[in-house]
């Protein structure tokens, strides 16, 4: 499905502000995947998405989507394989665009823009239905401004924009870090019933340990440019936010004290 | 005053250009001040060599385009600033319109143009004429709203709007905006080309601040059409082209020299810019609101008269 080979990205290199994002690192997706990552600041999870969907280019390594590699092609050219929500709800719709012809943008993920109405009664009627599943009203909002609605109401449409072509994998950038809890909770509901309706391979990078841990099936966790755990199905499920709290100081002490005696 | 009509309604069709993309491409094009020109000229230099003037005004549309999409190649694969992107295009074009008419003015009057059966039906100037070119500003309009409408012309407005979502829906966004600014620059071209078929010579200096004149017309425009649809926006694009000669038009027959046509056209871009935020057309909603209001008087009782707490709302009011 997705595999990610020996990927390296080292930010200013040679200069004194270089900073080793990713280091070496290898991942492997099987169709149908769920997997959350986690770590702290600065660990290389942005840049890990960055690189999958091609906005920032890999220094050495290979990413291949569906036995092609991807490595070459820009990130225009990668969206057809891949949705994508980011962090800032601003970001993943167009303000002064209707919630119509925002989705009618998004139908076309991928494919050849041509000189067809972007807005036909027949896709009205599917981005209507489409919308009824978010729960929010607005089905009955077609002809409103995206720019007009709430931060949590552009997140829930952009993660629809995203997923309902069904691309092949589904990137999701802290998105529900930006909102209030309650909206928060509202968007990874939604995650959860539209990856599990269609079966989407996922990676979602969160900062929420206890979100991590209730949804997907399988969790990496990074630290400083490297996979430094990652746990299957079946021991998810057992694990708590205090033992990975645990796990994650453990490790970085242990990196540390690798540095200390190396040093 | 016929003749300004005709003016404006004319230089419509450049507005509609400035608007693809100051408004819709938010990207300030100065290229315009060139490629009209570059329009006149080669429609110019190939209708007095005998070329059909529709098919002048075409090849015009053409040039404009190659102008434009140099624009882009210099903003997109250069990563030059738009604006000096745009100068840099502005500036080199001087010097290829010079080699396009081979002199510096280019007379049409005996020549075959598109304006010559209106000059020979003896309608040129008349509301006859303004009609037709109404109806072609119009047609013109209509084909932008359609496009604009199209996939393709959504994802233009999405570049425009937000360009990092919709590279991350598959666009390339590199091609939309040199798209856009070649349509743009093509129908600059075809209003220059126009202009010098209407008033019967082709002049290298007659792009010079046209830039001006098109922002004109596109933000007065949308102070008095604030309908934020793209039809409204290109009917007020067009609206705002005649009202610009308008305001001209008197501004001369109240005495100023043809001289201070340019600063009267900057102080007009000023005063659009800042008139609607500093309280003068800012009321024209809050009247809109009055009027709804007392027209549904019964229900709206107690919200008019919150509102009339403020003075001026108040006199409004009264008056009413």
């Amino acid at each position: 499905m997705l595999t990610i080979e020996n990927v390296t990205k080292t930010f200013f290199p040679g200069t004194v502000n270089e900073r080793v994002a990713l280091s070496d690192v290898s991942l492997r997706l099987a169709e149908g995947d769920f997997v959350t990552v986690i770590g702290s600041n600065g660990a290389g999870k942005s840049t890990l998405l960055n690189t999958i969907s091609g906005r920032i280019p890999v220094d050495t390594g290979s990413i291949v989507i569906d036995d092609k590699p991807v490595n070459r092609l820009k990130d225009y050219q990668r969206a057809r394989y891949m949705g994508r929500v980011f962090q800032d709800p601003m970001a993943g719709t167009a303000p002064d665009l209707t919630i119509e012809q925002n989705l009618a943008l998004a139908l076309r993920r991928g494919q050849s823009r041509g000189l067809g109405k972007a807005v036909t009664r027949a896709r009205r009627e599917l981005f209507r239905s489409e919308l009824v599943s978010l729960e929010l009203g607005l089905e009955n909002r077609l002809k409103a401004k995206v720019g007009l609605l709430s931060g949590g109401q552009r997140q829930a449409l952009s993660l629809l924009m995203a997923s309902f072509t069904q691309p092949r994998i589904l990137l999701l950038d802290e998105h529900t870090a930006a909102l209030d809890p309650q909206r928060a909770e509202l968007v990874t509901r939604l995650t959860k019933e539209i990856v599990e309706k269609d079966r989407l391979t996922t990676l979602m990078v969160t900062h929420n340990m206890e979100q991590a841990l209730r949804v997907g099936n399988r969790l990496i966790m990074m630290h400083e440019g490297r996979i430094i755990l990652d746990i299957d199905e079946d021991r998810k499920k057992q694990l708590t936010a205090a033992d990975l709290l645990a796990e994650f100081t453990k490790i970085k002490g242990a990196v540390v004290d690798d540095r200390t005696v190396l040093g | 005053m016929e003749a300004t009509l005709e003016l404006g309604l004319i230089y419509g069709v450049m507005a509609l250009g400035v608007y693809l993309t100051f408004r819709v491409l938010n990207f300030p094009d100065l290229t315009v001040d060139g490629s009209f020109t570059t329009g006149a000229a080669t429609a110019a230099i190939l209708i007095t060599n005998d070329v059909p003037a529709w098919l002048a005004t075409l090849a015009a549309f053409a040039a404009g385009a190659i102008a434009g999409t140099l624009t882009g190649l210099l903003y997109t694969k250069g990563r030059i600033d738009g604006l000096l992107a745009g100068i840099l295009v502005m500036i080199a074009l001087w010097s290829i319109n010079l080699r396009i008419m081979g002199t510096s003015n280019l007379s049409l009057l005996r020549a075959d143009t598109l304006i010559t059966p209106l000059r020979e039906a003896g309608v040129k100037g008349t509301w006859v004429s303004i009609l037709i070119f109404l109806v072609f500003v119009v047609i013109v309009k209509l084909i932008i709203d359609w496009f604009l409408s199209t996939d393709r012309g959504l994802a233009i407005q999405a570049t425009g709007n937000n360009e990092q979502m919709i590279r991350s829906l598959g666009v390339n966004t590199h091609g939309t905006a040199i798209l856009t600014l070649a349509l743009s620059n093509g129908l600059v071209a075809v209003c220059g080309a126009l202009i010098a078929q209407y008033q019967g010579f082709a002049d290298i200096s007659m792009g010079i601040g046209l830039i001006l004149i098109g922002l004109a017309a596109v933000i007065v425009g949308q102070a008095i059409f604030a309908g934020r649809g793209i039809f409204m926006a290109t009917t007020g694009a067009i609206a705002g082209a005649v009202i610009y000669w308008l305001v001209i038009f008197f501004a001369l027959r109240i005495g100023f020299n043809p001289n201070d046509m340019k600063l009267i056209s900057a102080v007009l871009v000023v005063a659009a810019l800042l008139l609607p935020r500093w309280g003068f057309l800012k009321r024209i909603p809050s009247m809109r609101q009055i009027l709804v209001a007392s027209r549904a008087r019964g229900a709206e009782i107690p919200r008019t008269e919150a509102e009339a707490g403020a003075p001026r709302d108040s006199t409004m009011t009264g008056v009413k």
